[in-house]
């Protein structure tokens, strides 16, 4: 049994998730100055209407899958609704207490109507894994990462590829050049917010055979979303997924090696130490606001 | 006319230090009396205890999200380092109460101020994430730590203090010690915000860029700002744990952190008075509404986003409506002391730039640029677009670093210091797009400036308030003294922030763009206030676009081009440049010219 490399499979499992969630995360910085502290949230989400589609409704799961993730869609919709459009023009502190406000809210009514036990999703394959080499692949971390390559592809294609990536992209960069040129940037605004919220739901769908569905997990994943962005660079969407990926593995090796209560501690380390000695992360650029 | 006096003609209560202490008193004996009524155990005075613990905790989150802006999401976790530090102190280290409440406090304090060190150079959002992870961390180690902490099971029989002679052991008396404790703090965070400190939290919250041209150290205030909530956090915490003597750590989670930030948020985060009232409803609305039990966290972060929508300044914030608003500041004050009438500098430049360049990568948006401003001259920098004026401008008041080069103000060099530090030299601006603190009035805004460190009467309150009218005067808004900020025309807000620049008596005075969004006569009007301003001897680099503006007052001309000085000199000589000419123009075409 060869440990490290099958703890650089689970580590990058992890971490495929983790740079999902993350990148949901940077689009509605980018997009609409948004730091989502609810983002964990559309993962919790996510994962609770899987149970319901599939678990109560007995929806089978390739159809309850895709219903899953645009009914996240629309969620986003909704999301931006109640907590940005009414704040967005009184500067960035509202709309994150909007946010924060958000998340307790949502965790706390699934938390009524569900409970604490935490529920069972099962994961895309039947087949538990198999071995190579001596690394036990898990169906499910294989899932998680071929759906995460996939949807970076697919995201790259669109951004880069067609005339709503432009737009999105140009609505991000500059919101008031982006009107001027005829761009609605409201319906860009509201995309990029149904976008984020079907990645974290999706994101949440997929590690659910995993973690476990449990309404604690939105607020971890949130933490786990900010740090990546941290350790990539604040708002950078490569430096998202790379420090998506980072942590996962990082987290992993902890658990081993170090400690397993005090798995979560180490994003939070990991966060600390790139503030003191990178606070522009891996990628970012020195922050500076124009005068 | 002596300082008192002063303050009372002008209708200015800021002055007086000890304002309010008599109601203090009044208010802690009327208090102490009330609590002898309250029963010496039992459902009623557990109630009591647990607002006024609370309200000292959220009165830490009025300081550093009310006044400074920055949002903390973890002051349960302050609050149980300091209930921790009283449990432990006094049951397993057998200290005496007073001193294990020292402990948890600094406790608290040093984790605060750690954290703040590390997050508080970056964004507000910077804060939150930290804070709410740290939160995490501490409920595992509050949890897991079973050696040191008793684990999830919590600490019991947590003794009060006794004193002799004041029976603290008993109920009544131990919330009676709590009131006293908070009405103090109320008080000392009502005077807080009207004092120096509580002006430049609220100006890095309103506008941080300003807020360091003003000579605020940002940093220092809004780790300040978060050390003062986290100690706060910590003695509520402390208290607490005497109060109820027992403690666990799901007490101190981070649905705990929420329900002290709703408080604040109902209350109203801008007045420690808003904290009582928020912390006093949501400690007894729950007892009332027990069938809500299953979902009062869902209940408090949906109250969270309709207080956000529709009650930004919280319950307190209705009564703003019912208070007389402040008298117009009559009577007489000093004229604004300009640089020519105190007559103390002597060096004949008053700034000068060296080979300055700034470069992008491969863009050098400046290249080599000298300049030297002469003492109690008007010196205008012009440029087409793009030329790097406002490069020039970023890198001049400290906000860029420049690649090569060397900036000196009064002879001192500058070039490698913060932008607070420039203004403590004597570098005061105002910007393009109009940086005024939109969370104060007129007067707060002007005497921000007047604090400028470095400033002559910067330590003096009465005088700071003088000196503000008098800027306001030299630029004759003094009627608008106490209207907020935001409720004035764009081109008065102009005036606001020369006004700010002026109360700060700067060395030289940076106008940036000061005619852009003016109409013709707002214009006319600032060009009149320029030249006072000239013949009052004032030092001013002035960079705008406004060729009428700039030959009416400039006493000389530097035009930049492409990041590169191209002319300087008198305005006749630069104006008539071929150089400038074409750089205004467009070269003529060479057919044209051959």
């Amino acid at each position: 049994m060869s440990l490290v490399p099958q703890l650089l499979f689970t580590g990058f499992g992890i971490g495929a998730i983790y740079a999902l969630v993350a990148l949901g995360f940077v689009l509605l910085i980018r997009a609409a100055s948004v730091v989502n502290f609810a983002q964990g949230e559309f993962s919790m989400l996510g994962a609770y209407a899987m149970v319901v589609l599939s678990g109560l409704l007995g929806v089978p799961y390739w159809v309850a899958l895709p219903v899953a993730v645009l009914v996240m869609a629309g969620f986003g919709v909704l999301f931006a609704g109640a907590t940005y459009w009414p704040l967005r023009h009184r500067g960035q502190l509202p709309v994150i207490i909007s946010t924060i406000g958000a998340s307790i809210f949502l965790a706390n009514t699934v938390l009524a109507l569900y409970g604490p036990s935490p529920e069972v999703l099962p994961g895309l394959f039947d087949t538990p894994g198999f071995e190579v080499g001596g690394v036990f692949m898990d169906s499910q971390y294989v899932a998680i990462m071929v759906t995460a390559a996939a949807m970076l592809l697919l995201q790259f294609l669109i951004f880069e590829k067609t005339l709503l990536g432009k737009k999105l992209q140009a609505t991000s960069q500059d919101k008031e050049m982006a009107s001027l040129l005829g761009i609605p940037v409201a319906l860009m605004v509201l995309i990029t917010f149904a976008y984020s919220a079907a990645l974290g739901g999706l994101a949440g769908i997929l590690v659910a055979p995993v973690l476990f569905v449990s309404v604690g997990m939105g607020t971890i994943i949130s933490l786990k979303a900010f740090a990546a962005n941290i350790i990539g660079g604040f708002g950078n969407i490569p430096g998202a997924i790379l420090g998506g990926l980072a942590l996962g593995i990082v987290e992993t090796f902890g658990a081993a090696y170090v400690s397993v209560p005090y798995k979560d501690a180490l994003a939070f380390g990991l966060l600390l130490l790139f503030l003191l000695i990178r606070p522009q992360g891996l990628f970012g650029e020195k922050i500076a606001e124009k005068a | 006319m002596s300082t008192t006096t002063m303050a009372a003609a002008t209708g200015i209560p800021q002055a007086r230090a000890w304002r309010g202490l008599p109601a203090l008193a009044a208010a802690i004996v009327g208090v102490l009396a009330l609590s002898t009524l309250v029963p010496e155990q039992g459902y009623t005075l557990n109630i009591f205890m647990q607002a006024a613990t609370y309200s000292i905790a959220v009165a830490g989150l009025v300081v550093v999200l009310g006044y400074c802006g920055q949002i903390s999401l973890a002051q349960a976790a302050f609050f149980g380092l300091g209930a921790y530090g009283v449990a432990l102190g006094t049951v397993d280290f057998g200290l005496p109460f007073f001193v294990a409440l020292l402990a948890g406090v600094v406790s608290a304090t040093v984790f605060g101020v750690a954290l703040g060190l590390a997050s508080l150079r970056l964004g507000g959002h910077y804060l939150a994430m930290v804070t709410i992870s740290f939160q995490q961390i501490l409920t595992l180690v509050l949890t897991n730590w079973a050696g040191l902490t008793h684990g999830p099971d919590g600490v019991k029989n947590i003794a009060r203090p006794s004193v002799p002679g004041l029976r603290l052991e008993s109920g009544d008396h131990y919330l009676g010690l709590c009131l006293v404790t908070l009405m103090g703090i109320t008080w000392y965070i009502w005077r807080l915000k009207t004092t120096r400190l509580g002006r430049a939290m609220q100006a890095v919250r309103d506008n941080e860029i300003a807020a360091s041209t003003c000579g605020i150290d940002i940093f220092a205030t809004k780790v300040l700002a978060f050390g003062i909530s986290a100690v706060l956090g910590g003695l509520g915490g402390g208290l607490f744990a005497g109060a109820f003597a027992y403690i666990s750590p799901d007490q101190f989670g981070f649905g705990e952190s929420i329900v002290l930030l709703t408080m604040a948020l109902l209350g109203g985060v801008q007045s420690p008075f808003g904290a009582l009232l928020g912390t006093g409803l949501l400690v007894i609305l729950p007892e009332w509404l027990r069938f809500l039990r299953q979902v009062y966290l869902a209940v408090y972060g949906a109250a969270v986003i309709l207080i956000m929508v529709f009650l930004p300044d919280g319950l307190w914030g209705l009564t703003h409506r019912l208070r007389r608003p402040a008298p117009v500041a009559a009577g007489a004050v000093a004229p604004l002391p300009l640089l020519s009438q105190r007559g103390t500098e002597t060096a004949e430049i008053a700034m000068a730039i060296n080979g300055l360049a700034k470069h992008f990568g491969g863009l050098k948006a400046l290249d080599g640029v000298d300049m030297a401003v002469r003492r109690g001259t008007v010196h205008a920098l012009i440029g087409p677009n793009g030329s790097g004026k406002t490069t020039f401008i970023n890198v001049v008041t400290g906000l860029y670093r420049p690649t090569a080069g060397r900036i000196a103000i009064a002879g001192q060099d500058v070039t490698g210091t913060a932008p607070h530090q420039r203004t403590r030299r004597g570098l005061a601006r105002t910007f393009q797009n109009i940086r005024v603190f939109r969370g104060m009035t007129v007067l707060e805004n002007v005497m921000v400036g007047a604090e400028r460190p470095g400033n002559d009467i910067a330590e003096q309150p009465a005088l700071v308030v003088e000196r503000a009218l008098a800027a306001l005067d030299f630029v004759g808004l003094r009627g608008d003294a106490h209207r907020m900020v935001g409720t004035l025309s764009y081109g008065t807000q102009r005036y606001v922030e020369i006004a700010r620049a002026l109360a700060g008596s700067p060395q030289v005075l940076l106008l940036d763009e000061p005619a852009a969004g003016l109409n013709l006569s707002e214009k006319h009007e600032l060009g009149l206030l320029l030249r006072r301003l000239k013949g009052h001897g004032l030092t001013i680099l002035i960079v705008d676009h406004d060729m009428n503006l700039v030959e009416q007052v400039a006493d000389h001309i530097t035009v930049l081009n492409f990041g590169r000085r191209i002319a300087d000199g008198g305005p006749r000589d630069v104006l008539s440049h071929p150089d400038v000419i074409a750089a205004y123009l467009g070269e003529p075409r060479q057919d044209a010219a051959a």
